[in-house]
């Protein structure tokens, strides 16, 4: 049981939720850009949150499922079709050996994830099966899939299953635009910009440049400035930890950054806002609005107690075709 | 005179840094590394891992669970910064972690010591005499980073002090020995880098697949010595 890459796509990996424990040996947690995406599916399928998906990129890969499964997309609305039909993203399917899932257009969004209910089989290293491209390890062989891999999945459903419509709150699927504004707390050097650029931080758009990759998201603005030139030790930094880098452009450290840091910190992505600015592809803009610890955690929680709604919702749902 | 307290900074909203202070040195490395350690057999619901730096260590905390173990405080933020400086309290009394001795053999021929002449040159020194020097010390390891198992080491004489390459190389060998300021370290993996490169070693650095992945710890004491 498994699906075969028919074309591979470009940089289509296998994640999860990541690499958890291991910051302190350079090894960073990696996994998902877009972790929202992928519990919401992972949940609609029945399935553990942090169980491995297809992490892909436009264009995506061309996937033959070899035995009958159940599916969902997620992320980025690449037009998935299913044997020619249209599949729309955050609803389970029912996918019949031998069907071809492909991605025919761009719509929005730059990273759609596939996940098939009860997961996908995959060797685990460190506690995740996410590939760390860096060093070669996690996932499938520690690299992007290519033609020709097949990648084995553990439920097996003989005949094609009841499956309701399903109806993901719609306060829970991140709001995907080519342009948002995301959330940040302000980091503990930006009090060491100079005023203008504490300002400039605010009003002005950033541009994702084209040498952005899953590492991290390099922006092109106006320069933000230091009011005093200090060096700074390497400490640990942060997924959506925004960096200051020599030439006063910043860079947002995104899900494979390495685990430390030497540049000023100016600001963070809270948690919530991180899929919208994962989602963003070069040429797409990003402004910032500050807010506060207390405010971020409080968005924190709300999106925890929502998803455990529907976590209960999709347990019920998805029982009639584990059965 | 009483050491200054630490500061302490959010690092996002899942994350707070507790920082010792700004410049290398033993006293405050062994301080983020038993902090560290500390919190590692002390776990608190909503624990991630905390990650020990040169002078500082940075506590992954998950908000939403924190908050609702610690509802006595206003923010996930409040609770972690509270339980960090009862943390610093119970340091005081008992930093010294104990620490390894690592001999590590090193080749210097002219494949693996791509950067040595130009260290040599710019320090007005003949290049065995870079290496005379650089394996005269014994070298802390302050941090790991950048690589799985990515070595900072320090502080090496500052006759041999160099600063990094003006234009990185795209691919540093594996097991390559660097010098980068004050700094020296061991590429782990084959990548990009700009460390001004004096030798290599055939210890693997980072082993994927054993129980420890990683051949060297924070706090460890290397040695270099030149390969048979």
């Amino acid at each position: 049981m498994s699906i075969l890459i028919k074309k591979p796509g470009i940089l289509t990996t296998i994640q999860d939720l990541g690499r958890v424990g291991y910051r302190r040996l350079g090894i960073n947690p990696g996994g998902v850009m877009d972790r929202t995406a992928t519990r919401l599916i992972n949940i609609l399928l029945g399935s553990d949150e942090n169980e491995a998906v297809v992490e892909m990129h436009f264009p995506a890969a061309e996937i033959v499922f070899e035995k009958n499964a159940v599916f969902a997309i997620g992320g980025a609305d690449f037009s998935a079709e299913l044997d020619g039909e249209p599949i729309a993203n955050w609803q389970p399917y029912f996918a019949a050996k031998g069907a071809t899932l492909r991605f025919t257009k761009k719509n929005s969004g730059n990273r759609a994830y596939l996940a098939v209910s009860g997961g996908f089989k995959i060797g685990q290293w460190l506690g995740s099966s996410s590939t760390n491209l860096a060093a070669k390890i996690g996932g499938k062989d520690g690299r992007p899939l290519v033609a020709g891999d097949q990648i084995p999945f553990a439920l097996q459903i003989k005949a094609k299953p009841q499956i309701r419509r399903c109806h993901i709150s719609s306060s829970l699927i991140p709001y995907y635009r080519p342009f948002p504004t995301v959330r940040v707390i302000v980091g503990a050097e930006f009090p060491l910009l100079t005023k203008p650029s504490q300002g400039l931080f605010f009003v002005h758009d950033f541009v994702i440049s084209p040498n952005s990759n899953r590492m991290g998201f390099r922006l092109k603005g106006e320069p933000v400035e230091l009011a005093v030139s200090f060096e700074l030790l390497s400490s640990a930094a942060s997924f959506g930890t925004i960096q200051l880098l020599p030439d006063g452009q910043l860079i947002v450290l995104m899900a494979d950054h390495q685990t430390s840091g030497g540049y000023p910190r100016i600001g963070h992505v809270i948690t919530r806002d991180l899929p919208l600015i994962a989602q963003l592809g070069p040429g797409d803009k990003v402004a910032f609005h500050m807010i506060e610890i207390a405010a971020a955690e409080a968005l924190a929680a709300e999106f925890e107690r929502e998803l455990n709604f529907y976590r209960i919702g999709c347990k019920f749902q998805a029982n009639s075709w584990q059965l | 005179m009483a050491a200054k307290s630490p500061r302490i900074f959010p690092v996002g909203d899942s994350a707070l840094t507790v920082e010792f202070g700004n410049v290398i040195s033993e006293e405050l490395n062994q301080k983020a590394i038993a902090f560290a350690a500390h919190l590692e057999s002390n776990k608190f619901p909503g624990y991630i891992e905390p990650v020990p730096a040169y002078a500082s260590a940075t506590l992954f905390y998950d908000p939403v669970v924190v908050r609702h173990n610690f509802p006595d405080f206003p923010t996930a933020f409040d609770a972690i910064q509270h339980l960090a400086q009862a943390t610093l309290e119970n340091l005081a009394a008992n930093t010294a972690t104990p620490s390894r001795l690592v001999e590590i053999p090193v080749q210097f021929d002219a494949e693996a010591s791509l950067d040595l002449e130009f260290v040599a040159a710019t320090n007005n020194l003949s290049p065995d005499e870079v290496i005379e020097i650089f394996l005269a010390k014994t070298y802390r390891v302050y941090m790991l980073g950048f690589l799985p198992g990515f070595s900072y080491m320090g502080e090496v004489d500052e006759r041999i002090a160099t600063p990094r390459r003006e234009s990185p190389r795209t691919v540093v060998p594996k097991g390559s020995v660097g010098i980068a300021g004050s700094q020296t370290g061991i590429y782990s993996l084959e990548s990009p880098g700009g460390w001004q490169i004096i030798g290599r070693t055939d210890v693997e650095m980072f082993s994927p697949n054993a129980s420890e992945p990683c051949y060297l710890r924070p706090g460890d004491e290397v040695r270099f010595v030149a390969a048979k």
